[in-house]
């Protein structure tokens, strides 16, 4: 297959061209593994998975990679700060470097290659039509920093937290396709501010185990976990900063077209520590599918409809979709037939 | 989860005896490929089959940073201990096949720091000789002060002389040589860390001076691992697995844990990192709290325990577990 083949076309704002192949519906990471939805931090080892599903491998690069990456450029231009990295933090950006640019040349060597002799890489991304010779932690080896420059070049939203004082700070990040947050907000701030506006969680104390377990996270054994939102119309910058042009979509919405522009949201998010700097990485990987492409999967339909029935008002406005649950609720019982659903996520073969 | 990356297998490549009481190991991975990299500061904890004791110590990485081929460790041999450093000094020759843990770090660099201002006691030296390998490929500010009994015992001195110079200060206790504490902290410019590691005694010295003269606390680091003590062999009841084990004198508890393969979080195994704090249902006796994680309150109320280094005597012991 060609480059072009595989690599959509598309875009994430304007006129919304972007799709899900059906091969990328039957990859799409549902998120609910039973018809009862539970806020939990509910983290496991991120260890290769089924060939195929979005964690065959270490980093997911999937048909959106070419369009993703054009639209971060292109919110990067309008508002630079979205990616940040405090001084500190330089030396966590050439660890995150090493680890995408070795994950994707070993996962992906069709499209990525990386050569070293000592500091000396070379490294080419043929879908980017990029060739570059550069010194490893040299920064003026670079056209920027090399947190920016290989963000540039992965998919998803990157975080980058120190470790001091038995906390976490988040004091680098490059974010262009947020749910709802913000980097520039958020920097500096440690774990338990960051996570302030989470409601429910804070009462369980999930926070205090979580920060815990990450203290100690090793490295060579990363975690992932999930978390979801919605989204109407497929816009990936999503950011507090742009509400204005995201946020009067919500009202829009219609029992007729509630299929196409309702989607679902849903993030990957992993967990690495860096091994030179002791920081952690936090990749926040975005994927959305419509509500049209979800109910193609009955199994999904029917889960679908229970947990968006089912979900405490409190967690419905966090997640920002109390107001358009009714609609969505019609659109998805139509799907729902009663039938019990198999444990797991993955679709019914 | 026993915090969860794979054990590394290894090779011991090198035994070099450095003074009367310090040997130094070097390891390669046994498939031949590259140790993972760490950050300066980082230790590895050393499994070693003891004549049918399984013992888990960490020990410090003392070499570059940068250096990819290989990891390296001293231990001081402790006569009076459990046996761990013995059984590295008896037992474990080159071309030996090991298992160690990745990196762990528990005294990490602040790399916002203006200056690293480091203070080191005998063995305590290693740690900081990765992070100034470290700090030094970065281009960093440092400066070491390293106090130790004698030359003889004096490990690496002449080697971090040739390395970075001026930055190594020394001191030799049986010369009446000694850090001049306060005048040193007095003359640091604003944004310096002070980073200690050596004996108990040095680390309280160091950290409380530094207080009083109003360091704040974030710019204060230092590390000390405990050697778990041995003592009497005391019996405990674990709740949740529904087992009771005894731990033997030269045991600690949480190794009897990982006899009876009870799953149990740790880190440091030297009662600092607060990784295996763990619940006491029921203490009908009295608990030798030998970790410098719990708080006073805590302590007095055994109402948590660090299974890594403290020990029971009494009537009976009830822990979450
Ligand atoms: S393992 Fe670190 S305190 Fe016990």
């Amino acid at each position: 297959m060609s480059l072009d083949d595989f690599f959509n076309d598309e875009s994430f704002f304007g006129d919304y061209t972007f799709k899900n192949s059906p091969r990328a519906v039957k990859r799409f990471p549902f998120p609910f593994p039973e018809d009862d939805y539970m806020y939990s931090v509910n983290m496991e080892p991120h260890v290769p998975g089924r060939p195929g599903s979005v964690f065959e491998h270490t980093f997911d690069v999937d048909e959106h990679y070419v369009a993703e990456m054009r639209d971060r450029a292109r919110v990067l231009k309008q508002d630079p700060l979205r990616c940040q990295s405090l001084p500190h933090m330089t030396l966590a950006g050439w660890d995150l470097l090493e680890l995408i640019m070795e994950s994707f040349a070993r996962d992906y060597p069709q499209w990525f290659s990386l050569t070293k002799s000592g500091n000396d890489w070379h490294w080419i991304n043929r879908p980017l039509n990029i060739d570059q010779k550069f010194t490893f932690l040299d920064e003026t080896t670079l056209p920027c920093g090399p947190m920016e420059y290989i963000t540039r070049q992965a998919q998803g939203d990157f975080t980058l937290q120190d470790q001091r004082e038995d906390t976490l700070w988040v004091e680098a990040g490059m974010v262009t396709t947020q749910a709802d947050w913000s980097l520039d907000f958020d920097i500096g701030m440690n774990f338990h501010q960051w996570h302030a506006p989470v409601p429910v969680a804070h009462e369980l104390g999930v926070f205090d185990r979580a920060l815990k377990f990450l203290l100690a996270l090793q490295h060579g054994a990363p975690v992932r976990r999930f978390n979801w939102t919605m989204t109407v119309d497929p816009l990936l910058d999503t950011s507090p900063e742009n509400y204005p042009k995201w946020g009067p979509g919500k009202t829009t919405l219609t029992k007729e077209n509630i299929g196409k522009r309702q989607h679902l949201r849903v993030e990957l998010q992993t967990l690495f520590r860096l091994p030179r700097s002791n920081a952690i990485a936090f990749p926040i990987r975005c994927y959305l599918c419509s509500f049209e492409d979800l109910v193609t999967q009955p199994k999904w339909a029917r889960r679908l409809h229970r947990v968006v029935r089912d979900l405490p008002d409190e967690l419905a406005t966090y997640k920002g979709f109390i107001r358009n649950r009714p609609l969505m609720v019609e659109y998805l019982s139509q799907f729902d037939d009663g039938a019990p659903t198999s444990p797991g996520w993955w679709p019914e073969e | 989860m026993s915090v969860g990356a794979a054990k590394i297998p290894v090779i011991v490549t090198e035994v070099v005896e450095v003074n009367s009481l310090i040997k130094r190991f070097r390891f390669v991975r046994e498939d031949g490929g590259e140790m993972p990299g760490f950050s300066g500061g980082a230790h590895t904890v050393v499994e070693m089959d003891d004549h049918g004791v399984r013992r888990l110590n960490a020990y410090s990485l003392m070499g570059d940073p940068g250096d990819r081929t290989g990891y390296e460790i001293s231990v001081r041999r402790d006569e009076a201990g459990r046996g761990g450093s013995l059984y590295m000094h008896s037992h474990v020759k080159p071309g030996m096949r090991m298992l160690i843990s990745p990196p762990v770090n528990l005294f990490p660099l602040d790399l916002r720091a203006k200056k690293h201002l480091m203070i080191a006691g005998g063995i305590g030296i290693t740690p900081f000789m990765a992070q100034m390998a470290q700090l030094d490929a970065l281009g960093a500010r440092f400066e070491l002060h390293y106090a130790a009994r004698d030359r003889e015992l004096g490990a690496y001195m002449a080697e971090l002389v040739e390395r970075h110079g001026e930055r190594v200060h020394r001191y030799f206790d049986v010369e009446g040589q000694a850090i001049n504490l306060q005048t040193l902290l007095a003359g640091q410019p604003l944004g310096t860390h002070l980073y200690v590691c050596g004996p108990k005694g040095m680390i309280n010295w160091v950290l409380s001076t530094a207080t009083a003269m109003g360091w704040p606390k974030g710019a204060l680091h230092s590390e000390e691992f405990l050697a778990p003590p041995v003592g009497q062999a005391f019996t405990v009841e674990l709740a949740a697995s529904g087992k009771t084990i005894t731990v033997g004198p030269a045991q600690s508890l949480l190794e009897a844990l990982e006899a009876a393969e009870v799953d149990a979080p740790y880190l440091c195994r030297g009662g600092a990192c607060g990784q295996c704090e763990t619940k006491v249902i029921r203490c009908d006796g009295h608990i030798d709290h030998n970790d410098h994680w719990l708080s006073a309150d805590q302590k007095a109320q055994n109402s948590h325990i660090m299974p890594c280094v403290s020990r029971f005597t009494g009537a009976a012991l009830v822990i979450d577990r």
